[in-house]
């Protein structure tokens, strides 16, 4: 038990550290890139030297990139996230507003993805005469830019939420379909099908057991591929999300929003696939 | 030319000579079917077509028919003309030529990063392996459309068309050499205690001609891979960004920005779907042609 808990705890400082050095690699790249010093507001004609000045003085808060980081992960550790100097509001509020735009849209996204994956991968082996047909579908999916994909299910009035699904779906279905076909040639899946077990048995009793831990980390990679997805998908698609709101911070060269948003993605991909690992070991283990 | 033993023969070595450029383009294509032979017919007449276009006088990617914008296809403009009358069949065939030599040029960086990088892990171990594998973890552990806006929103509001298009491709040949660096590294990590690389080692080879002249050609088969693979991803990266804005600036046209005229309702006609239908094709074709299914795409 003590075992288990060191491990939890070295796991778990381990994916802290990683999604701190993140969040100031970040921090450190977007303050030393030639194009943070712009400001659009410069060309604002309205503007008069005290306010551009204002604006010079906003830049020179920002120049030390350790000081600032430092003082922002010391406000994060109190539940202040800071506030975003393109939008003029509490990152956390941002968030929190749209976080749950996100979420519906990854888990119609993950969910629709992997059922559509798994059902038609589960048939191509079952059933080779499918086989090409999905595979070809497949292989059609994974070839279209998914901002296109995007704009044209805008355009046909189709659902918009399900474009995720569509763009995970060939992703997972290659994998899938390998796992599985190798997974129907063993000899004791063989032998049990002559044995005259039927299809569901199979499945459930012989097949899931043994894909079990690439399921599992196959599950927490799609999770960071359909927030990949979302940005393009969010922004096209004017969908208030946590993904154009990346594209947002990311545009307006918002370093509080982005080092916020990098320390989110961090941990989240970390989680799943820290998750992921565990899990795995865990039914390596039984 | 590299000279390199092949892991064999107990004790003889024979050295086998093999040209820089071959790693990348000499390894033995599938052969046989004919979707196969139809994909590289179909990307060679693309290819050459975007070449072509350089050599038609008068056609000219920023030229504007001032008098003919948004124009429907016609026998002049068979792809009709964009919201400036710039001729779209032209725009989109010198944005195949950029797309596909910068995507080829950024993989190639890519896998050449990938090397130096995941062959230092693997043939010195210990720390620095550690050290380079918690970067490879960071870098993986972030989605690459994030960390591309991220870097490539970095640049000045007033960077000039070559240099917004050379940064967005140097940009995904910087972010995308993570996921071949970790297999190279496992390569490089088999090869370590190979009795070639030991043989060479009490010969006193110094290490940098152990690693670029006897393991790098045995390498070849993954860095072949990853090179094929990573084409399409960055055609299909470049798109999504190009489709966000943050591709290369106007007038210079590839792929991503010419699918953002997607965007305008007013210029939604059939015929701005062609570069969406053109990296479909090719990217078709690429996985048809890539012996393992590039299906990292």
């Amino acid at each position: 038990m003590r075992r288990h808990l060191g491990k939890i705890v070295r796991q778990f400082a381990a994916l802290l550290a990683t999604a701190a050095i993140g969040g100031f690699l970040a921090a450190a790249l977007v303050r030393n890139g030639p194009g943070f010093e712009a400001d659009e507001r410069d060309l604002d004609a309205r503007l008069n030297d005290g306010s551009r000045a204002a604006i010079r003085a906003e830049h020179e808060e920002r120049r030390d990139v350790v000081r600032g980081y430092l003082h922002q992960m010391r406000a994060m550790l109190h539940g202040d996230f800071g506030t975003s100097y393109s939008l003029q509001r509490p990152i956390g509020e941002l968030i929190a507003a749209r976080l749950p735009v996100t979420a519906q849209l990854m888990a119609i996204g993950v969910g629709g993805g992997w059922m559509l994956a798994f059902a038609l991968a589960l048939a191509a082996v079952l059933w080779p005469a499918v086989s090409r047909t999905v595979g070809a579908l497949s292989t059609i999916a994974l070839c279209l830019p998914s901002a296109a994909l995007a704009i044209f299910m805008f355009v046909a009035g189709g659902p918009v939420r399900a474009i995720i699904a569509l763009v995970l779906f060939p992703r997972l279905f290659d994998t899938l379909h390998n796992l599985f076909q190798a997974a129907y040639e063993r000899p004791h899946v063989l032998t049990a099908r002559a044995k005259g077990v039927t299809g569901p048995g199979i499945l459930f009793h012989h097949i899931l057991p043994i894909c079990a831990p690439e399921l599992l980390a196959l599950a927490g990679i799609s999770v960071v591929m359909a927030f990949g997805v979302a940005i393009p998908v969010e922004t096209l698609c004017d969908l208030p999300g946590l993904g154009q709101l990346a594209w947002k911070a990311a545009t307006a060269r918002d370093l509080p929003l982005l080092v916020v948003m990098t320390l989110m993605i961090t941990l989240l991909t970390q989680f799943c696939n820290t998750a992921a690992n565990w899990l795995t070991r865990e039914e390596q283990a039984c | 030319m590299l000279e390199a033993p092949l892991p064999g023969g107990r004790g003889s070595v024979e050295p086998v000579r093999v040209s820089a450029a071959s790693i990348l383009l000499a390894e033995p294509r599938p052969q046989g079917s004919g979707m196969t032979k139809l994909a590289e017919i179909i990307l060679v007449v693309l290819l050459t077509a975007s070449l072509a276009i350089g050599l038609v006088p008068g056609a000219s990617y920023s030229h504007q028919n001032r008098d003919i914008t948004a124009a429907a296809p016609s026998l002049k403009f068979p792809l009709g003309t964009d919201d400036l009358g710039r001729d779209r069949l032209t725009r989109l065939l010198y944005a195949t030529r950029i797309s596909m030599l910068l995507a080829a040029t950024a993989a190639a960086a890519t896998i050449a990063l990938a090397f130096l990088i995941g062959g230092l892990a693997g043939y010195y171990g210990g720390l620095c392996d550690r050290l380079i594998a918690s970067i490879l973890d960071l870098m993986l552990s972030l989605p690459w459309l994030f960390l591309l806006l991220a870097v490539r929103a970095l640049l000045p509001l007033n960077a000039s068309p070559v240099t917004s298009l050379i940064a967005t491709y140097a940009m995904m040949a910087a972010v995308g050499w993570a996921a071949p660096a970790r297999i190279v590294r496992a390569g490089v990590r088999n090869f370590r205690h190979s009795e070639f690389v030991l043989q060479a080692r009490a010969q006193g080879c110094p290490e940098t001609r152990v690693l670029l002249r006897h393991i790098l050609p045995n390498l070849r088969p993954v860095l072949v891979a990853q090179f094929w693979t990573a084409i399409p991803v960055f055609i299909l990266a470049e798109a999504n960004l190009g489709f966000l804005g943050l591709s290369a600036s106007d007038p210079f046209p590839t792929w991503g920005t010419l699918l953002k005229e997607l965007q305008s309702p007013l210029l939604l006609r059939p015929e701005a779907f062609a570069p969406a239908v053109a990296i479909a094709v090719s990217l078709l074709c690429f996985k048809l042609i890539t012996p393992w299914g590039g299906s990292q795409v």
